[in-house]
């Protein structure tokens, strides 16, 4: 990363951040909120889930501030009425995909998309439901899959490949058949890559990964990637 | 394991050539499916195991594009372009014809292996379309009743082989 520095603002308030720097994290680290769902610090910017949208001064399309570098000069909305219509919009589309039912969900009151859909006032989903059924993997000793809750933020695919490094876990398909898969689709119990580390289950925004017979507010810790990164940097 | 004939000497040439690069998967899987016909798992942990990625991923791209075979396709295959054109020009009716007439499903084969049904995004022939693809051969402004022929043909011994 260069030395140089970008001077911009963000919600009016003026911020100065290394060249580089994503508008995310320049939000972040001046104390501005910006929703986010497929965002852990630590690991790559994916850019998947459009919650983390920002308005920028002199362009009509919204920018992913989480892949989009800060440049000088730039004037930036993180809140606006259009901004909030848009992640609504967004959120009931990733609702709408899966069979997102809290009540009988294990990470009901820790879950991230449930926490969103109440801060943005999401309590219904004006599209049809998708209803398919995919199948739940319970074979791991203790790690538990279910694709019926997943959003497909990735968060488990890339702490797997850049944190503990042995990527286990991959997307296959496309599209509503989108769906998270255990080396070549195995049953997770007959992995022979995954080291068990847990971490999956750690940075899942939902109930699609957990740990069997824990509560999900102890499995949770969402900052491991960070931790662990600032360890092996030490 | 991978049993040693051509066909692997095949592929571990190309993934030589290509310096067992990651970036080389593509190709790979291109030059694999080529000769063996379709990616099995364990053409798939092979590959994988030679260009050191892992399986999950390369499972993943396997998927995602449409044009790779997962299972072994029939004896005859026909494909169904499902591009915009082709849809708009109702490709859907010759499908479920070819589904009813020869009592098959999108997707799958039939049970004595002989037929198999597919169908791709966007063949790049709009201006023809609909497309169908029997063994290779692109029918274009299909009908229903051109390509049930042609696949009746083909049953009957009269196509080429795939």
């Amino acid at each position: 990363m260069s030395a140089g520095t970008v001077k911009l603002k963000i919600d009016n308030i003026e911020v100065n951040v290394p060249e580089g720097t994503m508008i995310l994290e320049a939000a972040r680290a001046n104390g501005v909120v910006i929703p986010t769902l497929c965002d852990v610090e630590g690991l790559t910017a994916y850019g998947g889930c459009r919650m983390c949208m920002v308005e920028i001064h002199g362009s009509p399309k919204l920018f992913a501030s989480c892949v989009t570098p800060v440049s000088t000069g730039m004037e930036i909305v993180t809140q606006s009425d259009k901004l909030k219509e848009y992640r609504k919009m967004a959120l009931q589309f990733i609702l709408s995909e899966r069979s997102h039912i809290c009540s009988v969900c294990v990470a009901n009151n820790s879950c991230e998309l449930q926490k969103l859909a109440n801060e943005l006032g999401v309590d219904h989903v004006q599209f049809e439901r998708e209803w398919t059924s995919f199948p739940v993997d319970s074979t791991h000793d203790f790690l538990v899959l279910d694709r019926n809750r997943c959003i497909l933020c990735t968060r488990c695919v890339r702490v797997c490949d850049e944190i503990e490094g042995v990527h286990t876990l991959d997307l296959k398909l496309r599209g509503k058949d989108e769906q998270v898969i255990v080396d070549l689709d195995d049953q997770w119990g007959e992995s022979t890559s995954c080291t068990s580390c847990r971490k999956c289950a750690k940075v899942c925004p939902v109930g699609a990964i957990y740990v069997e017979g824990e509560a999900l507010s102890e499995t949770k810790d969402k900052n491991v990637a960070k931790f662990v990164l600032s360890r092996r940097n030490r | 394991m991978l049993k040693d004939d051509n066909r692997k000497a095949m592929i571990d040439k190309v993934m030589k050539e290509h310096n067992y690069e990651e970036s080389s998967l593509l190709e790979i899987l291109h030059k694999a499916q080529d000769s063996y016909g379709y990616l099995d798992k364990i053409l798939l942990t092979y590959i994988a195991k030679s260009l050191t990625l892992p399986p999950s991923h390369v499972l993943g791209v396997a998927t995602f594009y449409s044009f790779f075979k997962l299972k072994a396709p029939g004896e005859h295959v026909v494909t169904g372009c499902l591009g915009t054109a082709c849809y708009v020009k109702s490709v859907d009716d010759i499908m479920t014809a070819i589904e009813h007439d020869f009592n098959i499903k999108r997707g799958g084969s039939t049970p004595d292996g002989k037929l198999s049904l597919f169908i791709t995004r966007c063949i790049g022939a709009c201006a023809m379309a609909p497309n169908i693809i029997v063994d290779d051969e692109v029918i274009g402004k299909a009908t229903k009743e051109v390509v049930v022929e042609r696949v009746r043909l083909a049953l009957e011994g009269g196509g080429r082989r795939r």
